[in-house]
């Protein structure tokens, strides 16, 4: 196999493509206390998150959209991942999984930092990925602070 | 004589890169052309051998600039087959040429209740410049309807055509869909009402022969890169009559007869929308492009493209899940697609991986994307070097990426 044979597989890790045909939590919040727009305007992808916090913690959380493979299956994991978890802590998971897409294995972030959302670590060798992988994210982070701008991912790269 | 493709690749140096360990396959010129090595060499003799501001200085350098720059004026006119090399303006592209027209013409004969006329078809940059204007003039922006083939209704076109309608603005060739607009016959429908038609022909010029003349336009906007020429040059070409009576675009240098504090007296076109030093290098290395497409034999070259495009029609077309996005009768070598259940973006990456260069997104044309109801398009442009080997590549490429998601 060949070196970008093997990155290959490491970017489309059966998890990632499973995520992405059948992404978890891919609804509309009812009730939700907590939205936001998210916008990548390299490739047109587009995801509206919504957010219900109670008592400080994430009670519910999910997204629409259109997007690649790694921006739904990003989406995907995140919403299943923040699930119970107190905004702080999703934020705290935000910066981990951030510099896991950017730095790779020199990161050293760790797997119980992270948990499932390892599988995204190959994303790093495609620095033109990093942007869909971040998308849900950055819109998360936006929902949370309440802001009304939509979310662009154009800081990172 | 023959159209040799092999001997033709031999001129364009970056294709004999490897990317990834494997031979590049670039099928992404209608984002940019590769230059052929005279397009490099003449760039950069005029660095090594000539270079000196234009129209300014006496001494020997200043003369063989100028002399270079407006060479080049002159080889772009026989290009368009326009009337008077004063007719032809340097730009910075498109874009600009399209924002010149809209700054100066539009500004002075667009008023508030007029309407000005585009296509859904259209990219941004001959969008937004329109969009500017009327917000600024209180005018209206009309879109014309396409067919789900990609081609203009051409009925629906002419019933929003009016009096009120001052500007046309429409592609030669679509971007993502290739559809080659029947601009004569649009031009006459405008030229009926009295509107001025302004075309965007950056994708049409790498394909087929422009002769600004024959099609009557009032406006041609084009650029370098797009046909094996440098960035940061391109023309919009404008009849004299109108040039002559339009504003100035910017202010400075060379645009100027006379300067008092008082007053101004502007130069005559095209000097009067040039201002400032301008891309020499890259109205030099355009020339050398026109050059090196006038010495390819233009009926053959026609045939081949003709040929290719059948071809990578027909072998994409026989990929199950995969649907061609723009079928014009009348097309050029672009071939847009979508594959069932995998994003354009998915698609790009994994073929680059395979050495095949292509563009995904929204190619610019977002308006368009929502009228296919696509959020994006994977998209294989074709130029003169490609070849059937090329569109095997892609195909094989095509048929990983199905396994990689299967």
């Amino acid at each position: 196999m060949t070196t970008s044979d093997s990155e290959l597989k490491d970017l489309y890790q059966e998890v990632i493509i499973e995520h992405s045909k059948h992404p978890r939590n891919f609804r509309t919040i009812e009730n939700a206390t907590h939205s936001a727009e998210g916008f990548n305007p390299l490739c047109g992808d587009q995801l509206t998150l919504t957010i219900r916090l109670s008592n400080n913690v994430i009670e519910d959380i999910g997204f629409v959209g259109e997007g690649c493979a790694i921006s739904k299956a990003s989406a995907s994991l995140m919403t299943s991942a923040l699930k119970g978890k107190k905004p702080e802590d999703a934020m705290i998971l935000f910066t981990a999984v951030r510099t896991l897409l950017t730095c790779g294995p020199e990161s050293k972030v760790t797997s119980a930092e992270v948990g499932k959302l390892a599988v995204l670590s190959g994303v790093w060798e495609f620095p033109m990925r990093v942007k869909c992988a971040t998308l849900a994210w950055h819109t998360m982070k936006n929902a949370l602070e309440a802001k009304g701008d939509p979310a662009s991912t154009e800081a990172d790269s | 004589m023959k159209f040799d493709v092999a001997r033709l690749r031999e001129e364009f140096p970056i294709l004999k890169e490897m990317v990834y360990g494997k031979p590049l396959t670039y099928l992404d010129s209608a984002a940019t052309s590769q230059k052929p090595q005279q397009v490099i060499d003449a760039i950069s003799r005029f660095f090594l051998k000539e270079n000196a501001n234009v129209h300014r200085g006496v001494h020997y350098l200043s003369e063989r600039a100028t002399e270079g720059y407006e060479n080049a004026r002159l080889e772009v006119q026989k290009f368009l087959n326009a009337t008077h090399a004063s007719e032809i303006i340097f730009v910075r592209g498109t874009t600009e040429a399209i924002n010149l027209v809209a700054a100066t013409y539009g500004k002075k004969h667009v008023g508030s209740g007029d309407e000005v006329l585009i296509t859904e078809m259209e990219h941004h940059s001959n969008i937004v410049p329109w969009q500017m204007l009327c917000e600024e003039k209180g005018a209206r922006l009309c879109v014309a309807p396409i067919s789900d083939s990609g081609e203009l209704e051409l009925d629906a076109f002419e019933k929003l055509v009016s009096v009120k309608t001052k500007i046309v603005a429409v592609t030669h060739v679509s971007n993502v869909l290739g559809t080659i607009n029947p601009i004569k016959r649009i031009v006459e429908i405008a030229h009926a009402y009295g509107a001025k038609v302004v075309v965007d022909g950056a994708q049409a010029v790498p394909h087929l022969p422009v002769d600004v003349q024959a099609l009557d336009c009032d406006f041609y906007a084009l650029s370098g890169h797009k046909v094996y020429g440098p960035t940061g040059i391109g023309v919009v070409y404008g009849k004299s009559e109108l040039l002559e009576d339009m504003p100035p675009y910017q202010g400075g240098g060379d645009m100027i007869l006379s300067v008092t504090f008082e007053k101004t007296i502007y130069n005559k076109p095209p000097n009067k929308f040039e201002a400032g030093t301008p891309n020499m290098a890259g109205a030099i290395g355009l020339a050398a492009a026109i050059v090196f497409l006038a010495t390819l034999p233009q009926d053959e070259r026609a045939e081949e493209e003709k040929s290719l495009l059948e071809y990578g029609t027909q072998a994409l077309s026989a990929i199950p899940g995969l649907r061609l996005i723009g079928t014009a009768r009348e097309k050029v070598s672009v071939l847009s697609f979508v594959l069932e259940g995998i994003h354009p973006h998915d698609i790009g990456t994994i073929l680059d991986r395979e050495g095949v260069a292509i563009r995904t997104g929204h190619h610019c044309a977002q308006p368009l994307m929502k009228r296919l109801k696509l959020p994006a398009t994977a998209r294989a442009s074709l130029a003169c070097y490609n070849t059937r080997a090329d569109i095997d590549q892609l195909v094989a490429g095509l048929h990983k990426v199905q396994e990689i998601f299967k």
